[in-house]
């Protein structure tokens, strides 16, 4: 049942986006809002059935044969299967809206919106590196081409420059994932795991793991790697950032962390470890610190985005030879992070689109007066600047506080400094915005208001990152299933 | 759950609730708005009445669940929670009255209102919160709604001051939590409890404690304006009258010094506190912040500006009471809580009188204004005079109380601060009532309106009046019980004899 499931989440996607390729953008989107229904039942049938058998492992092949395909799933994969379903539907929803019609190489959003959906479930529910590989081409192919979409010649340079900065990334990786086969003949991660319990750590396997993080890392934008993200994220169409943001960069970390907590131990060592954690901490200032200095709204979100995946890489110091209780404390508080940092973000750049629509100026000065026509988009963005600020009772803070938690636990207390320091930049630069949209000025009266099912959206999500700090215990437990060792290696 | 888990929920709900509505209400439904914002206040006015009879029964309400891993959000009704959300509940429905009335015909009324009542949903969470962290979640909340309010006029001025506020209290949240999470790595979660938790508590982790409480004590004392963390206070003046009034009287200086409050009773103990001896720095840098506020207050020629630095020292009196060590001055410090709230609203709701009826905003412009407005300046001289200290008014029995346990406590140099204060206090007051009453008006007010036959607007002129009239009765009235000077006592009867 559970195959069967993890399978109709691969393939279904898949299926959609040759359908929609095949009509035009209106008809795309009628068939889209078929697929999202589809899709979010299976993957809630997937959490059903996860919470009721617990994980599963599927070997296709096993480990002997290299190049199988190997389906993993558990309960940190099933939160994010549900995550990318509220957040594509979202941005699905709103794009169908947002996007006009008329432009003829829009009728292309759909079918890259399917692939890279289905690229985002391989990701989460592949279990060999290889199959990872190509669930992350799958998604930097479509999130590029979704860039480019924009239309413009920045758009185009923009998604040219991504482009380059994926494919280095997929060299690094790829090189790294050659190197481990070399050294333990298989490309499972489970396998490579299984391999350790017998044998000694090969030499220059320390090597295979920084090649293949470094190469994430690229992917994922970290500092001082990040300088393809802010034109891209800042260009593309608001409903594309928002997917870009909130799900893409996650994916390629989610393979990083996966690596670093099956094989960090065996094959890391503590000053890759702290460096890792130091890069992220530099995100964090560096990445507010230019938030703060944009002129164009969505670039202001863009760069936030930089700043706030630099915490997510604060994983690697808080999981090391650290106690198995603050070990699990970093993990649940990334797991937080990455959960409110998709909804809150895809919020902002919803609801900075709305903005846009309504002043028609990317200019942060041009909010001047908007809280008075468009206070609901507006609050949309404050609520999710609420979460980013990490500022109670977000699921950002909750995330906040179990870091600061692991962070003392494990008496590493400068990343006790980053958090602290990271939220006051945050509220700089969120408050920049809201004292934009405060000043009362009357030349500028002429709004158009968007339609209000563009205005909603984003307040769902925006809503949904603030009472994730109230419930986040429930949250938690989805990734706590218990994880069947049926059919592993 | 039975009902009685659910009534502080309810309390917090009714203004969470209106504040949805009149978000969602259009700008133009003024009456159904007014309804909404004094149904809520009303209605959350029975809640704490019922929650005080009980809590003084010693009826348990509250209730808790897992929030974060390890941490819980915890809700709960002591005697000292129903003194804050008592005095919130109470001065929610004057202000909104006041509030209708001042903003009448002014712009972007539906976000004023609706974050309005966020800011009192977060005060009475703030009273409510049951241990720090559901503390702290509140606080910072309180900082977020009141942001919109500070700057609502949208002026360049406004934002500047807007600015400096979040930049002061943010800081100090940041500092704050950081106290909170080390305290919860040292000693876990730990929920309010009178007598406190460090009676007996390990000498090694002496030191933590100490700089955990000084760090605590520097977050919040951000919010209650302690010296050299005032700054924010006097230029957040820039905010609508109403704002003002709450700012000062209720929400965010009495969140920061109740905040004080509850470390040092409910968390450290006021016994361990005093065996770390943290105790006596917190009362010479409290004591030091009312003689240096009132210094200050001396030099203002903006009223607004006098009234602000006269809080700072009002707030510190709270502050000295507590870290005094004796049940009768902690009894004065606590019920000056109350006092201070009553007597310094009543003072800005005058001051936004005088601005918006005749003008006015500046001292040197209010010569003779007791007899175009008498109602309005009789109610400014109750409240001065009660800052003052004279007897029998709220403030003098503040000062009383505090000067007899500061003697009970062997600490007389205390005497000496109040007196000085006191003197100070005139020296900043006197004159403005000279002006009131006994010099000759102006030609003409620098910007005069007429509402008929009061002297002000009706919503405007009652709600001094009945503080003004609060004020006297809190003094007068102060030995019976249900008087804040007998819950006061109540909640240091509980505290010294857990």
């Amino acid at each position: 049942m559970t195959l069967w499931l993890m399978a109709g989440l691969l393939f279904t996607p898949l299926a959609w986006a040759v359908l929609t390729l095949l009509t035009d953008f209106a008809w795309g989107r009628v068939v889209t809002w078929g697929g999202i229904v589809v899709q979010v039942l299976v993957s809630l049938g997937l959490w059903l059935a996860v919470s009721r058998d617990g994980g599963f492992y599927y070997g296709l092949g096993g480990w002997e044969a290299p190049l199988g395909i190997e389906l993993r799933v558990d309960g940190l994969a099933v939160t994010f299967v549900l995550l990318t379903a509220v957040v594509a539907s979202a941005c699905g929803f709103h794009a169908g809206v947002y996007i006009d019609p008329d432009k003829p190489w829009h009728r292309y959003f759909w079918p890259l919106f399917w692939f890279l959906w289905s690229g985002l479930n391989a990701v989460w529910l592949g279990g060999d590196l290889f199959n990872l590989y190509v669930g992350l081409e799958l998604i930097s192919l479509s999130a590029v081409g979704l860039v480019a979409l924009g239309g413009k010649a920045a758009a185009l340079r923009a998604s040219l420059r991504y482009l380059l900065a994926a494919l280095l990334g997929s060299l690094a990786y790829l090189l790294g994932v050659a190197l481990i086969y070399g050294q333990f003949g298989t490309l499972s991660i489970a396998g490579v795991v299984f391999w350790l319990e017998d044998h000694p750590v090969p030499a220059g396997s320390g090597l295979a793991l920084a090649l293949m993080v470094t190469g994430l890392a690229l992917k994922t934008a970290l500092f001082p790697l990040h300088r393809w993200l802010p034109p891209a994220h800042g260009i593309a169409q608001s409903p594309v950032s928002a997917l870009l943001s909130a799900l893409v960069v996650k994916a390629s970390f989610y393979i990083a962390a996966r690596l670093w907590l099956e094989l960090g131990e065996p094959l890391g060592n503590l000053a890759a470890a702290q460096l890792v954690g130091l890069l992220g901490s530099a995100a964090v200032v560096w990445g507010s610190w230019l938030a703060l200095r944009q002129s164009a709204l969505k670039q202001v979100v863009a760069y936030s985005s930089v700043a706030q995946i630099g915490y997510l890489f604060l994983l690697f110091p808080l999981t090391y030879s650290v106690s198995e209780s603050v070990s699990q404390q970093a993990q649940q508080g990334i797991t937080l992070q990455v959960i409110s940092h998709a909804l809150a973000k895809a919020a902002m750049f919803l609801a900075a689109g709305n903005l846009i629509l309504s002043t028609g100026s990317n200019r942060v000065d041009a909010l001047t007066g908007v809280s008075r026509f468009l206070p609901f988009s507006l609050f949309s963005f404050g609520l999710a600047g609420v979460s980013l600020m990490s500022l109670p009772p977000s699921g950002g803070f909750a995330a906040k506080w179990l870091l600061l938690q692991a962070s003392l636990g494990s008496g590493q207390w400068w990343w006790v400094l980053v958090l602290l320091t990271g939220g006051l930049l945050s509220a700089a630069y969120v408050f920049r915005i809201y004292r934009a949209s405060f000043l009362e000025n009357s030349e500028t009266d002429e709004f158009y208001h968007p339609s209000r099912s563009l205005e909603v959206i984003p307040m769902v999500l925006a809503l949904m990152a603030i009472g994730l700090g109230m419930v986040s215990e429930e949250v938690l437990s989805v990734m706590a299933l218990p994880f069947e060792e049926e059919g592993s290696p | 759950m039975t009902l009685n888990a659910w009534i502080p929920v309810f309390a917090l709900m009714t203004s969470l609730v209106a504040a949805l509505v009149i978000f969602l209400l259009p700008e133009k439904g003024y009456r159904l708005r007014t309804t909404v914002n004094l149904g809520a206040a009303l209605v959350k006015l029975g809640l704490v009445v019922v929650m005080v009879w009980g809590v003084f029964r010693g009826v348990d309400y509250g209730l808790s669940f897992t929030m974060v891993p390890g941490v819980t959000f915890v809700l709960k009704a002591d005697a000292l929670s129903m003194m804050f959300a008592g005095l919130s509940a109470v001065l929610w429905l004057l202000t909104t009255i006041y509030a209708v009335g001042y903003l009448e015909d002014s712009p972007n009324r539906s976000r004023f209102f609706g974050f309005f009542s966020l800011c009192v949903a977060s005060t009475m969470g703030i009273a409510l919160a049951g241990n720090l962290f559901t503390f702290f979640l509140f606080y910072e909340m309180l900082t977020l709604s009141t942001y919109p309010l500070v700057v609502h006029r949208g002026t360049e001025k406004a934002l500047r001051a807007g600015r400096t506020y979040l930049i002061y209290t943010l800081s100090g949240g940041a500092v704050l939590l950081l106290a909170i999470a080390w305290l919860h790595g040292v000693a876990g979660d730990l929920p309010f409890r009178e007598g406190g938790h460090f009676i007996d508590a390990d000498p090694e982790i002496h030191r933590s404690l100490i700089l955990i409480f000084i760090l605590l004590v520097a977050g919040l004392g951000v919010k209650a304006a302690l010296f050299p963390l005032h700054g924010w206070l006097p230029q957040a003046m820039v905010a609508p009258a109403p704002v003002s009034a709450l700012l000062h009287a209720v929400a965010v200086v009495k969140a920061g010094a109740f905040g004080i409050v509850r470390v040092v009773y409910d968390i450290y103990g006021v016994e361990a506190s005093s065996a770390l001896g943290v105790l006596e720095p917190l009362a010479w840098l409290a004591a030091f912040t009312i003689l240096y506020a009132s210094v200050r207050a001396l030099s203002q020629v903006d009223l607004k500006r006098r009234l602000a630095f006269s809080t700072i020292s009002q707030v510190s009196y709270i502050i000295l009471g507590v870290s005094l060590f004796g049940p009768v001055a902690a009894a004065g410090g606590l019920v000056h809580l109350l006092h201070q709230g009553l007597m310094k609203i009543t003072l800005f709701f005058c001051a936004g009188n005088y601005a918006e009826t005749l003008g006015i905003h500046r001292i040197d412009e209010m010569d003779g204004v007791g007899r175009r407005m008498p109602g309005t300046s009789l109610a400014f001289t109750i409240g001065a005079f009660g800052m003052i200290g004279a007897p029998p008014l709220a403030g003098f029995i503040t000062k009383w109380v505090l000067g007899s346990g500061a003697l009970a406590a062997g600490m007389d140099w205390v005497i000496a601060v109040l007196v000085l204060s006191s003197l100070l206090n005139a020296a900043y007051f006197l004159p403005i009532l000279h002006r009131l009453w006994f010099r000759e008006p102006q030609a003409s007010w620098p910007e005069e309106r007429f509402w008929g036959r009061l002297e002000t607007s009706a919503w405007l002129f009652w709600p001094p009046l009945l503080t003004a009239v609060m004020t006297v009765m809190v003094g007068v009235l102060a030995s019976l019980p249900f008087s804040p000077l007998s819950w006061a006592e109540l909640i240091v009867l509980r505290e010294y004899s857990p």
